[in-house]
Formats: C-alpha cells, sequence, structure tokens
C-alpha cells in the first residue's frame, strides 16, 4: 500500500517561497490570494498490508526523517 | 592537535580546510569518508566542512546526518569531543541534533554570496579564544540556507546560556537588520553547545587565512582550537 506524507512549514515559521509564490499569483492577475504557503509531498511504497501499521510506521519515518519538527509538521495519509 | 575533516559526497570545502587547519597545526588533516563507522584514533577536532552534500536532498543535511560516521561523530561528541559545523556542516550538526535550532531558506530567498562581518560575542570558548572580547571580523558566507530559526524559548535558553558565539554586524560591529542578510533569529551566526565545544556556524572563516589570499581576519578561530589542545 502507499502512504502520502505531506509535510508543511508550521504556522508561525517565515515561508519566504510561499510569499515570493502569492506575490508571482497575484502578478498574473489572480485577484484574492491570502496566505500561500509551500510544502512537499513524499509518497511512499510500503510493503505492509495493515493500514493501521502503514499509517505509524510512516509517521515514524517523517518523525525522525521526513519531517524536521523544529520547523515543520506533517500528515500522512495511507491509500 | 588530531584533526579530521569528514567528507561527504556533495562536500567541496574539505580542502580549504585541510589547509586552514595544517596553517595552525603543521599537521594535514586525515580526511575521512563519511561511510567509515569510525573515527581515526587519537582524533581530538572533528570538522564537517561547507558543501552541498547530497544534494541538498529533502533539507540541507538531512541525508548527510544519517550517515554511518555521524553515528561514531554524535558517539564522539557525547563523550566531549570538539566538532566544528562551518555552513552545511552547520546545517549537518543541527540535523543530527547536536546543535538546536533549524536553518531556513534565506529571508531573500536568494543565495548569498559575499562577503560579512561577524562580532565575536564569546572569547571563552575553543574556537574564539584568541579573538580580543568583542572583536569584529570579517568573513565570506555563501549559502542559500542559512536563516538561523529556533523557537523564542530556544533562543532565550542559547542567550541564557551564553552559546550565541556570532552574529551579523556591520563592519563597525553594530548588529543591525541590514547586516543581517539572510535573515536569522536575532543575527544569530554561530553557536555553541551546552559544553562550548561543538561550534556550528554558517560563515567560512577559513576563507580567510592566508595573507596572501584575502588576507588572516578568519584565522584566530583556528589558532584558537589548536592553541586549546597544544596547552592540553
Amino acid at each position: 500500500m502507499k502512504a502520502y506524507v505531506t509535510v508543511m512549514p508550521k504556522n508561525g515559521v517565515l515561508d519566504p517561497q510561499g510569499k515570493a509564490i502569492g506575490h508571482a499569483l497575484t502578478g498574473h492577475g489572480f485577484a484574492g490570494i491570502g496566505e500561500v504557503r509551500v510544502g512537499k509531498l513524499i509518497e511512499l511504497e510500503l510493503a505492509e498490508t495493515d493500514p493501521a501499521k502503514a499509517q505509524a510506521a510512516a509517521e515514524d519515518m517523517a518523525r525522525k526523517l521526513l519531517a524536521n519538527m523544529v520547523i515543520e509538521s506533517f500528515k500522512v495519509e495511507v491509500r | 592537535m588530531k584533526a579530521g575533516i569528514i567528507l561527504f559526497p556533495g562536500t567541496n570545502r574539505e580542502r580549504d580546510m585541510g589547509l586552514a587547519l595544517a596553517r595552525v597545526t603543521g599537521a594535514k588533516p586525515a580526511i575521512i569518508w563519511h561511510g567509515e563507522s569510525e573515527l581515526p584514533a587519537g582524533t581530538d577536532l572533528v570538522v564537517l566542512p561547507g558543501g552541498f552534500s547530497y544534494g541538498d536532498y529533502l533539507r540541507c543535511g538531512a541525508m548527510a546526518a544519517q550517515s554511518p560516521i555521524m553515528r561514531a561523530v554524535a558517539a564522539f561528541a557525547a563523550r566531549g569531543g570538539h566538532v566544528l559545523g562551518v555552513c552545511n556542516g552547520f546545517q549537518i550538526l543541527i540535523e543530527a541534533g547536536l546543535l538546536p535550532g533549524a536553518l531556513l531558506k534565506n529571508a531573500s530567498l536568494r543565495f548569498l554570496s559575499m562577503d560579512c562581518h561577524l562580532k565575536v560575542e564569546r572569547t571563552d570558548t575553543p574556537y574564539t579564544s584568541h579573538f580580543q572580547p568583542g572583536a569584529v571580523f570579517r568573513s565570506t558566507m555563501a549559502h542559500g540556507d542559512g536563516n538561523y530559526f529556533a523557537s523564542p524559548e530556544t533562543l532565550d535558553t542559547l542567550e541564557g546560556e551564553g552559546r550565541v558565539v556570532l552574529r551579523y554586524c556591520t563592519p563597525e560591529g553594530a548588529v543591525t537588520p541590514d547586516a543581517n542578510r539572510n535573515g536569522s533569529s536575532r543575527s544569530i551566526a554561530g553557536i555553541v553547545s551546552e559544553n562550548r565545544r561543538i561550534l556550528g556556524l554558517m560563515p567560512h572563516p577559513e576563507n580567510q587565512v592566508d595573507p596572501l589570499i584575502d588576507g588572516t581576519d578568519g584565522l584566530p578561530m583556528f589558532e584558537s582550537i589548536s592553541a586549546c589542545f597544544a596547552t592540553a
């Protein structure tokens, strides 16, 4: 099965990339854009077939490596 | 002093660092491949030099922090060993959990390759004892992710314990927002561990160690660490 780990900068952590993209979108003429934040999506192929175990394993991976818990938060979705 | 420089795939400043160390110790430091699991016997100082280890994949320093040699470096640090991390080396020390905080993308989003000035906040560390108290010296920065970040509590702890060793400043020594080009919290350029034996900094003091090549502004840092072992 697959686990999708979404890693995002925590609230309060400056995200200059998001800001720059927001400015660029406004420059393109898109109106009404609030805050833009940039994260990453990591797709993991897992041999595990039990969704709960896969979820727990992916969360462990996120805490240990995929996310930097000082500046990022993560969310795991198993499909 | 027996120094060892760790070489990761993508490290590119190990030779300059080696020359800087050889200048003060008279001996060529060992170059240690990241796949090794042990440091050479009798190592006094481990240096993580600058570069772009593992192509900065995932986060700067995140992959290198998982290398086999980093387990040995962590054990060395836990025994009270001296570890110096410069630029990517600082990022690796943080990712390895040997120093607190994080290094974010520069606030300007630009890679900054330029001179900077550093204020020496403490001279009672193994890396700064040869600077005059309150000294300001010129150095070089060359990084895309050097924006030091930590929670307000962590920053207060670092300040309270006197672990902020270097701050970005003007040539006159004023710590101003303009002199803080990468946007670091509280203009922090370098911090030490609780026992002051681990130093991480973004600028490159090894760039200024030769009077014929851009001066010797960074030399006191290497003289300090060398003297630390000469008297030991």
